[in-house]
């Protein structure tokens, strides 16, 4: 099945989220399409999908334009999609999400599930997919519910699939994986459109690439580009992929963990006897496929967890139990990992969002009264040091850009003096020129002599960044190995083999570029 | 390919201990009230239960409990319990559910056996009380239905009271002038369903908050008909407001089984078709597609929508079938229970079916235990109050609420509602 679209406008009020896009995507090829967060990729895939009414423009099916009221409509024309953000229902069986809308039913209404399981598992064993149609979807990690999706649009016979943003959420050894089912499916002549600012994943995989900047397409480009060449097309000027940062001086250690163990309510142990330190003037990357305990460990710090046992310790001061107040005004900065949840009050201006942490302190506040004049002053100077981009400093934090947002989080907490900087996430959804700049501040905070924590879920971002890393497993500690450590050894520690046996799985595999080239390329 | 196998990153990490003591501690101060009443404070009489009426085809022997005897074996077996339960959370583990559930069955016996042991006349019909609570119930299961249906599909319904009340206003109006119970019951739904198509059009396509359109309902309901009911229906009672009530149908045989068969078996037609609704209700919502789509649109409306379920139109069509439901419930005032409407006469039951509905977990069998539950409660009221009981009666008149809110509070746990319950959904 051939899909054409001509010339795709999508607006939303004023704002032109697609403007006259052209794309031909064919069967038996991967087509990718490489854009920036808020690009409009995902826009233009709603409105393949039916989800979105075009303002503008035409798709074609086979020649033939089509028109799609719904999802219903795209799906009944083969085209299936993986959503960025799962559509299945968590508890549903994995049975009951796949049928649903497409239900098999016996006499009088009644489901047949038995049908969809035998479904399920023809297309599971074809594939080599190992789900179980009864298994509750909350239950299965996130590279099984995955898979369960693409079975999903698989059911439904789909020959064009449209993957928006699949790796996001998967361990590179997932990724790896999902990259191998992508082949397949190409070799059984399904059209793939495969949406990514990735751009190793987009390299290994894509037949064609079509470049999107600003709801626009730029171009097409060759997956055998340099990958400074394809973020330069996709950003609109050069950047720089490598961080350039002078090797870590670490001074004193200051910040001290030891057998901290964080119990959820449902009685799991989430963060498991871990133990660490972090010196002056050291960045400590904390990696791991996200919730394997590093939201627990980050906010048992901060103190937002109940329920721990082991000891925090800050230039000699005890942190567990001290109320959060306490832990901020002790000289803790902290970035939490959604910003628009915890980082910011969208409602409130972004001067108030960069006070959050000190409004009730002098210079912006006096007794009772707080000094708006102060306020504004520090907004504005933070607005300038940082770059952030909005139309006053009295605009609502959450008008602001995914990037810009981020970047009044990390000023307000970069903006006092710290004896200790977390940052969970700094840059997830960032755009490629907002990473750059937040990631030279945390190194311009390190040089400063804080110690840095960094968690993230991003390898990239962990090896641009970190002097040290820990990888966390199921909230124990797998090691704490140097930053250079190569991509596949902590890939094998992020799904649970200690440091020492990754080491040796490695060297044994002999690969002798892998830590060389991949690492210190530094794909984005 | 074949080597696909998955990590699993979050689940299953090693159990640590984090320990509840709210059970423990509601179980040892209820026991300790049941030592100092039910066996310390027991009246030295004997108390009489009576199992069957002396009319019905088997006849079982009155059960006759020594009153100190039993609140001693209900306090020292309530207090072996708490002691366990405290154990059991000492060692790190839950309180096991049937725990709760001995202990809250000796409760009730040992409450029982001491507060009729105390009324004047020591001596009361267990069957009565049982078939009662029963009859009670039947509105309340409506109510709670209703609330199943919309809930599951992701509208909050507050409206379960107006709907009632609308219900036995037009049940009793249509009854009258059409000398007809069974117009009375078709017009009760066509009432509920009117409330429904108002609530409905609001919360769905104008995305009002819909506890707020509820509670409007609510209010409009009851000063319309209260209106209405002082204008018309109390100056031509004999025209309006006399309907004709729903006859008894005994089912042959289930009716004759002892104690439980007058219980379930000698409804009215509402009584019966409560028991179908809660069935169809059951496999409709798990077995069946409509089911599987009306939950999905209720846990997560965009994945329904991708998948080409009309999302808000099976909210619609949900809430308008919740309006028939709980409209019949509401028939059950003025075509069972008294022949005649009267002001505000479903007195806050809309909002006890609301909690049975979480007692019940958004489940219609659970919500039908839940409104057995609270019918229980409120049938007790009225037998102890006529049994002359040392409690005032005011004290007796909050039983029903305290039980709800115990009921709710304490016991449900966790239970979850479904997700996108009270979130509109707007498309694109």
């Amino acid at each position: 099945m051939k899909l054409e679209l001509k010339g795709i406008t999508k607006k939303f009020g004023t704002l032109v989220a697609n403007d006259h896009i052209d794309l031909m995507v064919e069967p038996g090829k991967v087509h990718t399409l490489l854009g920036e967060n808020g690009a409009g990729k995902s826009t233009l895939m709603n409105v393949l999908y039916g989800l979105y009414q075009p303002t503008e423009g035409q798709i074609l099916v086979d020649g033939k334009p089509v028109s799609f009221g719904g999802p219903g409509d795209a799906m009944a024309a083969g085209i299936g999609m993986v959503h960025q953000h799962f559509m299945l229902v968590p508890v549903f069986t994995v049975a009951e999400n796949i049928a649903l809308g497409n239900e098999a039913t016996k006499a009088g209404g009644l489901l047949n599930l038995d049908e969809t399981r035998a479904k399920i598992r023809r297309i599971s064993d074809e594939y080599g997919f190992d789900v179980d149609p009864d298994a509750l979807v909350e239950d299965l990690p996130v590279g099984v519910q995955q898979r369960a999706e693409i079975i999903k649009a698989l059911v439904r016979d789909a020959e064009v699939l449209i993957l928006d943003e699949p790796t996001a959420v998967l361990t590179p050894k997932e990724t790896d994986e999902l990259l191998a089912i992508m082949r397949q499916l190409k070799a059984d002549g399904k059209a793939i459109v495969f949406i990514s600012h990735k751009l190793r994943e987009v390299k290994a995989v894509s037949d064609i690439i079509t470049v999107i900047r600003r709801g626009k397409v730029v171009g097409d480009a060759d997956p055998d580009a340099p990958a400074a060449e394809l973020a330069s097309l996709m950003v609109g000027r050069s950047v720089s992929l490598a961080l350039e940062k002078a090797p870590a001086q670490p001074g004193e250690v200051t910040f001290r963990i030891k057998d901290l163990t964080v119990t959820a309510a449902n009685g799991q142990r989430a963060v498991d006897g871990v133990s660490l330190q972090i010196a002056r003037g050291e960045i400590l990357a904390v990696a791991g496929v996200q919730g394997n305990g590093q939201t627990e460990l980050t906010e048992a710090i901060l103190g937002l967890q109940d329920h721990v046992a082991g000891s925090i310790t800050l230039d000699g001061e005890e942190l567990v139990g001290r109320k959060v107040k306490d832990i901020i005004n002790s000289g803790v900065g902290f970035v939490p990992e959604d910003r628009s949840v915890e980082g910011l009050v969208g409602a409130f201006s972004v001067a108030e969002n960069l006070v959050l942490n000190r409004y009730d302190q002098a210079p912006f506040a006096k007794g009772l009264a707080m000094n708006p004049a102060r306020v504004a002053e520090n907004a504005a100077q933070r607005i300038a040091e940082f770059d952030v981009r909005t139309q006053s400093a009295a605009a609502a934090a959450g008008t602001l850009s995914g990037g810009n947002q981020q970047k009044v989080v990390m000023a307000r907490e970069l903006s006092r003096p710290l004896k200790l900087f977390i940052a969970s996430q700094p840059t997830r959804g960032v755009d490629v020129g907002s990473i750059e700049f937040l990631h030279r501040r945390i190194v311009a905070e390190r040089d400063h002599g804080t110690p840095v924590m960094i968690v993230s879920t991003e390898l990239d971002e962990v090896l641009d960044l970190a002097d040290r890393i820990a990888v966390l497993y199921r909230g124990r500690l797998m090691g704490i190995v140097p930053g250079n450590t190569s991509r596949d050894t902590l890939g094998l520690m992020m799904a649970g083999m200690s440091a020492e046996d990754a080491e040796t799985t490695q060297t044994d595999a002999a690969q002798p570029d892998a830590a060389g080239t991949d690492s210190a390329g530094g794909d984005k | 390919m074949s080597t696909m196998t998955a990590t699993v990153p979050d689940q299953a990490g090693s159990m640590g201990t984090v320990r509840n003591w709210k059970t423990p501690i509601i179980l040892s101060v209820l026991a300790v009230f049941a030592l100092v009443v039910f066996a310390l404070g027991a009246p030295a009489n004997s108390v009489t239960f009576r199992l069957s009426d002396p009319s019905d085809a088997v006849v079982l022997t009155d059960l006759v409990l020594s009153a100190p005897v039993t609140g001693w074996i209900c306090a020292v077996l309530m207090l072996a319990a708490a002691v366990l339960s405290i154990l059991e959370v000492r060692a790190g583990r839950r309180v096991p559910g049937w725990l709760v559930a001995v202990f809250s069955v000796l409760f009730v016996v040992g409450f029982l056996t001491w507060v009729v042991g105390s009324a004047r006349t020591p001596n009361v019909a267990l069957y009565g009380l049982l078939a009662g609570s029963v009859t009670l119930a039947v509105p309340l299961i409506f109510g709670s239905l209703s609330g199943v249906l919309c809930e599951r599909s992701g509208v909050v319904n507050i409206a379960i009271e107006g709907q009632l009340l609308f219900g036995a206003f037009a049940a009793a109006v249509a009854g009258s002038l059409s000398g007809s119970a069974l117009v009375g019951l078709l017009a009760a739904a066509v009432a509920g369903v009117l409330v429904s198509l108002v609530l409905a059009v609001f919360s769905i396509k104008y995305i009002v908050n819909q506890v707020i359109v509820g509670v409007v309902l609510n209010v409009l309901v009851s000063g319309l008909t209260g209106f209405l009911f002082s204008t018309v229906l109390s100056a031509d009672a004999d025209t309006w407001n006399s309907p004709p009530r729903l006859p008894v149908l005994p089912i042959p045989f289930l009716s004759e089984i002892p104690v439980i068969g007058p219980i379930l078996f000698r409804q009215t037609i509402v009584g019966y078709l409560m028991y179908v609704a809660v069935a169809v209700i059951y496999v409709g919502l798990f077995y069946t597609k409509w089911g599987l789509r009306t939950r999905a649109v209720g846990e997560h409306p965009k994945a329904a929508d991708t998948l080409g379920v009309q999302v808000n139109r099976m909210r619609f069509t949900n809430v308008l079938l919740a309006g028939v439901v709980a409209g019949i419930g509401g028939s059950f005032f003025t075509l069972v229970s008294v022949s005649g409407f009267g002001r505000d006469m479903t007195a806050g039951q809309g909002y006890i079916a609301l909690a049975a509905l979480i007692f019940g977990r958004w489940n219609p069998i659970g919500a039908f235990f839940a409104a057995l539950l609270f019918g229980f409660a409120t049938n007790l009221q009225y037998v102890l109050s006529f049994l002359g009981t040392p409690v005032p009666n005011e004290f007796l008149a909050m039983l029903p609420y305290l039980v709800t809110i115990f009921a709710v509070a304490g016991l449900v746990g966790k239970s979850r509602a479904p997700a996108a319950s009270g979130i509109p959904y707007i498309k694109g």
